[in-house]
Parts: C-alpha cells; sequence; structure tokens
C-alpha cells in the first residue's frame, strides 16, 4: 500500500467516482416528476447570481446609482437571487417529502441545509452594501441582534468595506464549496429510490 | 417610469418596459401577521410551482433494460 | 428512524432510461436567464437614495439638536450603548450569559466627542471655540447636568429647541448643538466624521450610528414598514419583495414573551441557533423524520413507479 500523499489523496477522491457517475447520461426511470429540475433551477439561479454579481463588480459599488446599464444589472442581480431562494425552497421542500437523507445521504441534507444558511447570509451582505437608504437601515437595525450574540465584535455591518469583501470574496467562496460538495454527493450516491421501492429482481445489490 | 429618487443618470439613456414599484407597499395583515403584497405573491409562487411540480404529468421516455 | 433498507443504500440496478443531464442544465440557464432579465426589465429594482447629516440636519433640524444633544447628556441609544462600542451598559443578556459583554469593546466609540465635540473644532461658527472651551474645561459631572437639563428643556417644549429660552443651567450645550447643526447643514460634518479615520472612507460607523440614534431615520424606516415589530426584516423599500425567506426570524418579533422582551434580540437569537440546528439535522428528529410517510405527498411524486411496480 503506496504511503504517497498523493496516492492516498487520489483513492480518496477521485477513485471512488466512476467517470459515468460524475457526468451520468442515463438515471433510474423512476425520477419522473418536475419536482427533480427544481435543484437544477437552483444551480442554473445561483451561476446567473456570480455572473450579474461579476458585472457589478467590474464596474464598484455605486456604479447602479448613476448608470441605466448599471442599474439593470442591479436589478437582473436581484431578480435572479429572488427566483434562486424560490426554487431552492421547492427542492428543499421536494427532498423533505421524499425523506431523501434514506441511504447513506445525510450527509446531502445538511450540506444543502449549509447552503441554504450561507446563501442568507450572503444575501444578506448584499442588501449592506447596495450604498442607499435600504443599506443604512438594515445596516443599523441588524447590528442589534447581531451585537447581542457578540458576533458584532468582528462583524460590523455600518463597516460597509469589510461587507463588500464579505460579500464579493469569502461568502460566495463558502456558497460555491458547499454547493459544489453537495451536488459531488448526490452524484456519488445517486438519487434517492421511491420510499418502499421493492428490491429489483436480478438486480444484485 | 423610472424612478427619479437619485440623481440624473449618466450616459445614454436606456428605455425599458417598466411597471414602476416605487410606491408603499400594500400589504395582508391577519391578527398577528402582516405581509407585504409583493412577498405574499414570492411565497404564492412557491405554492403553485411545489404543486404544480406534483400534479404536472411528466413526460414518459423509453426505458432501457436494467443494467 | 427505520433501519435502513438495502435496496436505499445500493446503487440502482433497476431500470434506467437515457437522460441529458448537460442539456437539462442549459435549458435551466437559459430559462432563468430569461425569466431574470424579464423581471429585470418589467420591475427594476429599487434605490432610496441613501441619507446623510446633511440630509436630516436640513429636513428635521429640531430632532437633530435634541440628539445631538442627547449624545452629550449621554442618554442616546449608542451612548449608553455597551459593547462593542463602549463599556456604558451591559448590554443584553441570556439569563446569566452576557455574550454582548463578553465580547468586548472592539469598535470603540464615544459618542459625545465622536459625533459632537471633536467636529466643533472645526465648526466656522464663531461663538464655537469659547463654548468648547468652556465645555471642556468643566467636569464630567457638570457637563452631564447642562447637557440632561437642556435635553428636559426641549423635551418640555414638544423637542423644538427654537421655543427654549435661554439659561445659565444648559451652559455651552445650547451654542454647541446649534453650532453642530450649521456644521451638518453645510455638509462639513458628514466629510468630517466619514474620513475622519482614513481619508479612503469605507467604514460608516460613525455617521450611521450618529444617524441612527435621531427619531428622522427612524421615520423613515417606520413609513416604509421597515421596523422589526412590522416584520420590517422581510420587508424591501416601494412594493418589492424583500427577504421573505426571513419569515422565521422576523415572526418571533411580533409574539409574546419576545415582543415586549428587553433582552429579545439575543433570546431570538439563540432560539434561532437551535431552529437552525434542528433543521440541519431534520433527518435525525423523532417524528420529524416520519412526517413524509404520515403525509404521503411521495406518492405523487413517484406514482408513476408505484404503478408499474403495484405498490
Amino acid at each position: 500500500m503506496s504511503t504517497m500523499w498523493t496516492t492516498k489523496l487520489r483513492k480518496a477522491t477521485v477513485e471512488k467516482f466512476e467517470p459515468q457517475d460524475v457526468l451520468p447520461d442515463d438515471q433510474p426511470s423512476y425520477v419522473a416528476s418536475w419536482i427533480y429540475v427544481f435543484g437544477v433551477l437552483t444551480l442554473a439561479s445561483l451561476l446567473v447570481i456570480i455572473v450579474t454579481g461579476f458585472a457589478l463588480t467590474t464596474k464598484g459599488i455605486a456604479w447602479w446609482h448613476t448608470s441605466n446599464v448599471g442599474h439593470f444589472v442591479n436589478s437582473a442581480h436581484l431578480w435572479s437571487v429572488e427566483i434562486f431562494f424560490i426554487f431552492m425552497v421547492v427542492h428543499l421542500w421536494g427532498k423533505f417529502w421524499m425523506a431523501a437523507w434514506r441511504g447513506r445521504r445525510f450527509a446531502t441534507w445538511v450540506t444543502g441545509a449549509i447552503a441554504f444558511l450561507a446563501s442568507v447570509a450572503t444575501g444578506f451582505t448584499g442588501y449592506l452594501i447596495q450604498t442607499n437608504f435600504d443599506s443604512q437601515w438594515i445596516a443599523t437595525q441588524a447590528k442589534d441582534g447581531l451585537n447581542s450574540a457578540g458576533i458584532g465584535s468582528f462583524f460590523n455591518t455600518l463597516n460597509t468595506g469589510q461587507s463588500i469583501l464579505l460579500h464579493v470574496s469569502l461568502l460566495p467562496l463558502v456558497v460555491g464549496l458547499i454547493t459544489i460538495w453537495h451536488v459531488i454527493l448526490v452524484r456519488r450516491n445517486g438519487v434517492v429510490p421511491p420510499l418502499d421501492a421493492k428490491e429489483i429482481a436480478g438486480g444484485g445489490m | 417610469m423610472r424612478s427619479t429618487t437619485m440623481d440624473p443618470k449618466k450616459g445614454r439613456d436606456m428605455v425599458f418596459l417598466a411597471i414602476s414599484l416605487d410606491h408603499p407597499a400594500k400589504f395582508f395583515n391577519w391578527g398577528f401577521i402582516s405581509i407585504s403584497i409583493p412577498n405574499l405573491i414570492m411565497i404564492g409562487i412557491i405554492f403553485v410551482l411545489f404543486t404544480l411540480a406534483l400534479v404536472v404529468p411528466f413526460p414518459s421516455h423509453e426505458k432501457t433494460k436494467g443494467e | 428512524m427505520s433501519k435502513e433498507r438495502n435496496v436505499d443504500l445500493a446503487k440502482w440496478s433497476g431500470p434506467k432510461r437515457p437522460y441529458d443531464l448537460v442539456k437539462e442544465f442549459t435549458i435551466a440557464l437559459l430559462v432563468v436567464t430569461l425569466v431574470t432579465v424579464g423581471l429585470a426589465a418589467l420591475f427594476s429594482s429599487p434605490d432610496e437614495r441613501a441619507v446623510t447629516l446633511q440630509d436630516w440636519s436640513m429636513k428635521s433640524p429640531t430632532d437633530f439638536v435634541a440628539t445631538a444633544t442627547g449624545e452629550l447628556a449621554g442618554t442616546t441609544i449608542s451612548a449608553a450603548y455597551g459593547a462593542p462600542y463602549n463599556k456604558a451598559s451591559e448590554g443584553l443578556a441570556l439569563g446569566p450569559l452576557k455574550i454582548q459583554k463578553w465580547a468586548g469593546v472592539t469598535i470603540p466609540v464615544n459618542p459625545a466627542f465622536d459625533f459632537v465635540v471633536d467636529p466643533l473644532t472645526h465648526s466656522k461658527d464663531a461663538a464655537a471655540p469659547a463654548a468648547l472651551s468652556q465645555w471642556n474645561g468643566a467636569s464630567a459631572d457638570q457637563q452631564t447636568k447642562w447637557a440632561t437639563d437642556y435635553s428636559a428643556a426641549i423635551e418640555k417644549a414638544k423637542g423644538d429647541y427654537t421655543m427654549v429660552a435661554a439659561s445659565e443651567s444648559f451652559g455651552p450645550v445650547p451654542v454647541m448643538a446649534t453650532a453642530l447643526l450649521t456644521e451638518a447643514q453645510t455638509g462639513l460634518l458628514d466629510g468630517y466624521l466619514t474620513t475622519k479615520a482614513s481619508p479612503f472612507p469605507s467604514d460608516f460607523t460613525g455617521p450611521l450610528l450618529f444617524l441612527a440614534d435621531g427619531v428622522y431615520l427612524d421615520d423613515l424606516g417606520a413609513a416604509q414598514h421597515l421596523h422589526g415589530d412590522q416584520w420590517g426584516m422581510m420587508n424591501e423599500t416601494g412594493s418589492y419583495p424583500g427577504q421573505s425567506w426571513l419569515w422565521l426570524f422576523s415572526l418571533w418579533y411580533q409574539v409574546e414573551p419576545f415582543k415586549s422582551s428587553d433582552n429579545a434580540d439575543i433570546q431570538i437569537f439563540a432560539f434561532l441557533m437551535f431552529l437552525t440546528l434542528c433543521f440541519i439535522f431534520m433527518p435525525k428528529l423523532p417524528f420529524i423524520n416520519r412526517l413524509p410517510r404520515l403525509i404521503p405527498i411521495h406518492r405523487l411524486i413517484w406514482r408513476r413507479y408505484y404503478k408499474e411496480n403495484n405498490l
């Protein structure tokens, strides 16, 4: 058995997947409901959020106040966030009623839940950096809750510079990594079978 | 019409078909619950999409044999 | 929780059908892009202009003067806040847990000095230097008495400092407050408070804390239904949807015992942390994890499978 770190890492990661599992071109026949598209819709929404966010990043945080194009991009960023949460909640409801955590898929549920929470936090910092009245309001109100829990001692909602960096670098990275992990787990464990699915004759375990 | 609460825009004006939402929201009140109509619409869309996803038939496909 | 069934764990070896994952993602991306662009073009996004100290002082000079006086008296929200700004109070507590206090003063703010006394050293008001000299030469107790007396007189005059007759018991406070008002109305105060720490401002703690101490900003929030007890956390300015996903956080501020609790913020925060853990560990929660069986929505989702397999 190799003691090389590289070999160990490869065995623990890449070798756990067959190419057919990573990008399958078939799926179990029980995947036959529109509820299944809400995961990919959430993912697609996240991509649109990121792309519109990139566009805002290239021109800075005040761009949208003085440019019609900038305002349009900001609008796209805001609405993509709204539909992102709509799709994610429908996806969550579907997964709950399917008890999709069965068969060692608890980690998939956990990463999904944390992705939701991280998205809420990312959205919150987004509202803080609008640099308008809404930002001022949310910052001055939210600080009280955060201060009461001691979080305000290192996350200052009134410090726009900090909020910008959190929103544009740290938090999207967190959301991105958790999402990737979540999708990897889905690919690795496969789509959860129906509740009370019978063992398929001749299929083996 | 675009909001006029901010400074005049620089650059070429791009005209969009726009429905102005720059007016106070209406609220739905029931006991201690008070939801803005826009938020209620968002939440309503979630319920509608979830219901549709459950009941709308999914197109059937040819099955391949099990491996 | 029922024992894991083999078929749940095993790789599916039953019937499959071709499915184009990349095509599905591409279609989803197209749909989302079109919907986003459509909504953005139709409805745009809200942009209520930020409020400056100049705006505040011009639109509500009486509130500005009353607030400046309150800073000197140590009675405003930030003057009496506690951590992370100062040690004026112990802050909120969850029973014996004084988390706010324990987190320490990491963003030091002395409202009387930072918002009033220091900016006045740049005032163009001819009476300001003498007033400051009188203020700085007095004891802390004398300073508090002057400011408190003037604060009480303003309150008695229904918040209108112009209706308060001059009195020696107010010391230099009236001159200081009105000199600060002038400084704010000319825009100098915004510039000074914003660039005090650095000529490249990115931290607006000073001006925002000062602004939030007044009634003016508060009233603007109330008019837009943004207050905590108006489910404000979920709401947005105008008729735009807000952060409706914050409903479970906003809810508790509307109900007892939190609604009338002085420590509502930390109590609700702690309760939310508990609910968050419940959400993350939902599959492990007894009864909750049985709900999918008790309310068989899954029979709709997998109706074709159940029909084909006579289940």
